[in-house]
């Protein structure tokens, strides 16, 4: 157990009482987040992720263990001081959430206007942080007038308006192009950088994982399947549903069975060629590598190697005609020919 | 029929009177009816601060009063607004009635324009630390406000059409002018120009209401 940890999450639970019976999004998840870290929580539509999170602020009362935040158990504090310890966590949605009668600076300085700061500090600080995520100069538009990625800015701007030490973020970027999703991880780990905010991620998008965080869980049907370094996770998944992720569908479903082989032969290619690196990128496919010898002379490439092609008809004729138009030389094999 | 000095005078009464009965009755149902349409999305199951019972017995009481209509409302209402007014004619007296009906009609009309509010808004407003009551000035009113100017010319054009129901009851104004010339005199020209002035009357309600809410409106530009 950790002891700079910011949030620890204890045996948290939480059921929905529905009409059709009670629902259990999460089920006895332990959780440590470290403070100054950038944490991601990754799972597919459903898992209980947006619950999980919504736990962490109170959003959603949890209905079994406990959720302490620098010390405290939130449960044990009243509604004034669940209101008191969101203001020490901000956060940012999928659908940005601004208030749409709101121009951009009162928007950065609504969460200040109910935390009882002046209106002119309010200002003062709304502009340094509307320099901060670079939208000075929209100040006076309309959440209407903006991009998405500029929405997004704007509600990074308020949710750091009252210095929180932890920002939560839902599906921040879900609702983003891939260049606008790049530049707003970007302007997330700047802050988790520069002003020391613990960052809590919430995403169905390995990418985004991969792109800020440094620790990561894995959650799956309301339960953590597991959860360490990204680095760990990312080398070797440990849980199906890790893998699934990681690694995506396709190598776990893909079948070898007998399918064909075939002979790729090294005769003097430049050995800094990544010929068959190239080879599954390019066809989108893996295949399976039975025999390999290959022997670097002088930056050639010489030898030769027996690879398994995907049983999948098509995939097959893809590795071959990517391997003929790359001008390698190869050959079918049988099996005993090895 | 002779356009005189007495008839134009009668006109100019009416016009008065009907526009003094409506703006009062208006602003009184709208402070009436805004804390009850609060009440009612506040403390709805999905709302901010659920107290379901509370939103269940004040859902009947306006039903019940919504379900009257008007001008028997306004008979049935006789001793009560001869006892809060002093007397059941005149404007004045119809003023009552007509917030005692207008009330629940424009607090079903508020609760509609609060619950068009963006529920992430209002999440989004929880996590800053935002108490019940911040969010219902800062979030819902103000969020709300095109479709509080919308849902007026609404509510304050059928609160005029209560006015003239209230001529059969004593009222005063326009709509007296139409049913007592027009209905009980068969002076039909009489009544076709009440009918025309209350026409342009809602026109102008009707039109800048919009215009107001249009301008309020940030959310198109």
């Amino acid at each position: 157990m950790s002891a700079d940890a910011i949030i620890r999450l204890e045996e948290l639970g939480k059921q929905f009482y529905t009409a059709n019976g009670t629902v259990t999004a999460l089920d006895h998840i332990n959780l440590e987040i470290e403070r100054g870290e950038i944490f991601g929580i990754i799972g597919l539509s459903g898992a209980g992720k947006s619950t999980l999170v919504r736990c962490i602020n109170f959003l959603e009362k949890p209905t079994a263990g406990k959720v302490i935040f620098e010390g405290k158990n939130l449960g044990d504090l009243g509604e004034a001081g669940i209101r008191t310890a969101r203001r020490s966590m901000g956060m940012i949605f999928q659908q940005f959430n601004l208030l749409a009668q709101r121009n951009v600076l009162q928007n950065v300085c609504f969460p200040l206007e109910i935390s009882g700061v002046s209106k002119t500090e309010a200002k003062k600080r709304a502009e340094e942080l509307l320099e901060l995520v670079g939208l000075k100069d929209r100040m006076k538009a309309y959440p209407a007038q903006l991009s998405g990625g500029q929405k997004q800015r704007v509600a990074i701007a308020r949710a750091l308006a009252t210095n929180p030490k932890v920002l939560l973020c839902d599906e921040a970027t879900s609702a983003l192009d891939p260049n606008t999703t790049k530049s707003i991880l970007q302007l997330l780990k700047q802050i988790n950088q520069d002003l020391g905010v613990t960052v809590i991620v919430i995403t169905h998008e390995m990418a985004v994982i991969e792109a800020i965080c440094d620790r990561v869980a894995i959650i799956d049907q309301s339960q953590i399947a597991e959860s360490g370094k990204v680095s760990e996770i990312f080398s070797e998944p440990k849980s199906r549903i890790g893998r699934q992720l990681i690694l995506g569908d396709a190598v776990e479903n893909t079948d070898f069975g007998n399918s064909r082989q075939i002979r790729i032969i090294f005769d003097g290619r430049a050995s800094s060629e990544p010929v068959l690196a190239k080879l599954i990128l390019a066809c989108k496919t893996p295949v399976n590598i039975m025999y390999a010898a290959t022997r670097d002379l002088n930056g050639t490439a010489m030898g030769q190697m027996i690879i398994q092609l995907p049983e999948d008809e098509t995939e097959a004729r893809r590795v071959t005609s990517y391997l003929s138009a790359a001008k390698v030389p190869f050959e079918e094999v049988t099996e005993d020919a090895v | 029929m002779q356009f005189d000095s007495t008839t134009l005078n009668m006109l100019g009464t009416g016009i008065w009177e009907t526009i003094y009965m409506v703006a009062m009755s208006s602003i009184f149902s709208y402070v009436i009816g805004i804390p009850l349409g609060v009440i009612l999305v506040v403390t709805a199951r999905d709302g901010i601060k659920p107290i379901p019972a509370v939103e269940k017995a004040l859902g009947i009481i306006i039903n019940l009063l919504r379900s009257v209509p008007f001008i028997i409302l306004a008979i049935m209402l006789l001793p009560v607004t001869r006892k809060v007014v002093g007397t059941t004619i005149g404007p004045n007296a119809m003023v009552f009635p007509l917030i005692v009906a207008g009330s629940p009609y424009i607090a079903r009309m508020v609760e509609s324009s609060f619950r068009e509010v963006d529920a992430g808004v209002i999440e989004a407003a929880k996590s800053m630390g935002a108490s019940t009551w911040q969010i219902i000035y800062k979030v819902l009113l103000p969020e709300s406000k095109p479709s509080l100017l919308v849902g007026a010319a609404i509510s304050v054009t059928t609160i005029l059409g209560y006015t003239a129901m209230g001529g059969f009851v004593g009222a005063g104004g326009l709509g007296a002018i139409a049913i007592n010339y027009g209905y009980y005199r068969y002076q039909t020209d009489i009544m076709l120009i009440t009918v025309a002035i209350m026409v342009i009357i809602v026109q102008i309600i009707q039109e800048s209401f919009m215009k107001l809410s249009k301008v309020n409106d940030k959310r198109i530009r």
